[in-house]
């Protein structure tokens, strides 16, 4: 409210002046009040602790020793990278994100098709897509769990007898990939529904007039015209699958060697009790993400979520 | 008209198809939690007979009263203080044009990106430090952060979807910035809030990674992190039943607000992303 009746204060006469530049101020002036609250919280939250996650990376610091504490440099970095477990991590990480990003993909383009063409119960369909988008993932993935435990689940009863899924790796991976592309799938579908609400009509007309059967109209008009579309939900998706935690965390703790890039990182502050280490693998994550971010959106030039922002003035 | 008519069977196939996807998951902890303790592990996709006695159970657990109350409470002041700050930060990238503006949208769109367990580990030795770890403006304060992104994003998506015009108008009537942003732009904007505290909410409510890293005791543990503790009643059963009678409360409002607020649910995540 002091925010209020300082701007009612100053802003008024002004204008009341007519003059344009001290108007243009006066919006600066607003826009500078109106943003400061979120600037600090990004900054106090977000920009501080990343600082000093780069600071305690150069640090050994381990909890349960805390009289070792010293600077050391990249040794933090050396010791992640030579270890087994990163690159394992890593690596799952990378095959959860590729494979799960890519069934999302075109499950997603399906479902929105689907979607699109409904005519039939049109909202009964969008309600309950959103129910696996809604959906609490520590819920969901407690439900996988039971639904492949042998003797309890049902899909587990599906299959044959004595296969116990989760305690295999490769399945155990599947099963995770599952598991997240139940979840996000239909995320996808709704940006790729929008994106299909673009496209127009009469094009697609004009196209099976001209004779392009369906899957030449879907590949040649629909896809080229949806493609920002697609490449800022491919980004955001693949980045978000990237962190992906609670899935793996319920299913098995990251057994068997199906840790996470994220799991690794938290099981390093919360049983090995060691700063250091942790935030060597959390400014080495932040840097993996920065890279596929500016990989998708130089490469691909993909503009990310709420980027037409910029365009606009 | 014959294939007209098949074109529109195949579709409603694949709409039942779509709805089967969703919801089976779903029922089959709902199933479970229905389950009385003798039957439940005998794999039936239907309980072959109904008990309340897994909800009952769940009550008894003091841990799981205590984290819904926190479950709620962190979630409630989370959203209302995100959408505040993301309301402010809104309506000055939708409607002004300022210096920084690039620098605040792409400071904010990093944030989307940011991978959360990069944060976990400074933020548990400042929390650690400040004494935060385990109270409620713990949980609260990265939650804000990182839901201010879909904050801002969805509300400056919807509030450009406002008329110009009328701000203007009002302005030319003598009213200042602020007034015309009281007067003319809060109520119609207020759909697109009310959507973005939803979409806020769901974030908030969903969070177990910070939950789990930054508290301790039921001073501050929400509902995500209880059930993942839950031990059975005795040593030698196991917590199934009441695991899934807790999903199911969680999963409640989900449902409340997935059959309430459907469309503006769409609208809200699909805003940002296609508008141009």
């Amino acid at each position: 409210m002091t925010v209020a009746m300082r701007l009612g204060g100053v802003a008024a006469p002004r204008r009341a002046r007519g003059h344009v530049s001290e108007r243009a101020r006066s919006e600066h002036r607003l826009a500078a009040l109106l943003c400061t609250p979120a600037v600090l919280v990004i900054l106090a939250v977000t920009g501080y602790p990343i600082c000093y996650a780069i600071y305690l990376s150069l640090e050994r610091f381990d909890l349960r020793f805390p009289d070792q504490r010293g600077f050391v440099g990249l040794g933090n970095y050396g010791e992640v990278l030579r270890s087994g477990y990163w690159w394992q991590a890593l690596t799952v990480t990378a095959i959860i994100t590729v494979v799960s990003v890519a069934i999302e993909l075109v499950v997603g383009l399906a479902l929105a098709l689907a979607m699109h063409r409904a005519v039939v119960g049109r909202g009964l369909v969008r309600t309950v897509v959103l129910i696996p988008y809604g959906i609490v993932t520590v819920v969901a993935s407690y439900g996988w769990q039971y639904a492949w435990t042998p003797g309890k689940g049902y899909l587990a009863a599906l299959l044959p007898e004595s296969v116990a899924p989760l305690t295999d790796r490769v399945a155990t991976i599947a099963l995770i990939i599952l598991a997240e592309v139940w979840k996000t799938t239909p995320f996808m579908a709704l940006l790729l529904l929008a994106g299909l609400a673009l496209v127009p009509e009469d094009l697609l007309q004009a196209a099976a007039l001209d004779g392009a059967g369906p899957w030449r109209r879907l590949t040649k008009v629909i896809l080229p015209l949806m493609k920002p579309v697609i490449l800022a939900a491919l980004l955001f998706r693949t980045l978000d699958a990237f962190r992906i935690f609670d899935i793996i965390y319920i299913l098995n703790q990251g057994s068997n060697g199906t840790a996470s890039v994220s799991m690794l990182g938290y099981d390093n502050l919360f049983v090995g009790f060691n700063l250091g280490i942790g935030s060597a693998i959390s400014v080495l994550i932040f840097f993996i993400v920065t890279i596929i971010a500016l990989v998708f959106v130089k490469l691909f030039g993909a503009a990310a979520p709420g980027a037409e922002a910029r365009k606009r003035r | 008209m014959g294939t007209r008519w098949g074109h529109k069977c195949w579709w409603a196939v694949a709409d039942l198809a779509i709805i089967v996807y969703a919801l089976v998951p779903v029922l089959w902890i709902v199933s479970l939690s229905f389950k009385p303790l003798d039957s439940i592990n005998d794999g039936r996709f239907i309980p072959a007979e109904f008990t309340w006695s897994n909800y009952q159970q769940v009550f008894r657990v003091a841990s799981f009263v205590s984290a819904l109350r926190n479950s709620i409470g962190i979630a409630l002041i989370s959203t209302g203080l995100s959408v505040v700050i993301g309301t402010l930060a809104a309506y000055a990238i939708a409607r002004l044009s300022f210096p920084g503006k690039k620098l605040l949208i792409g400071g904010t769109l990093l944030i989307a990106m940011f991978p959360q367990i990069s944060l976990v580990t400074p933020l548990f030795d400042i929390e650690r430090k400040v004494g935060l770890v385990d109270t409620w403006p713990g949980l609260i304060l990265p939650y804000i952060t990182f839901s201010l992104p879909l904050a801002i994003y969805t509300l400056s998506a919807f509030f450009r979807e406002i008329p110009w015009e009328l701000e203007k108008a009002a302005q030319m009537d003598g009213a200042t910035p602020f007034q015309a942003f009281r007067s003319v732009i809060v109520p119609l904007a207020a759909p697109g809030v009310f959507t973005t505290a939803i979409l806020v909410f769901i974030f908030c409510w969903n969070d177990f990674l910070f939950a789990v890293s930054l508290t301790s005791t039921e001073a501050s543990q929400t509902t995500t992190v209880a059930i993942a503790q839950f031990t059975g009643s005795s040593e030698f059963t196991e917590p199934t039943g009441s695991i899934s009678a807790a999903a199911v409360l969680l999963t409640i409002p989900i449902i409340l607000f997935v059959v309430f607020f459907q469309r503006r649910i769409v609208t809200g995540l699909t805003a940002g992303a296609v508008k141009g």
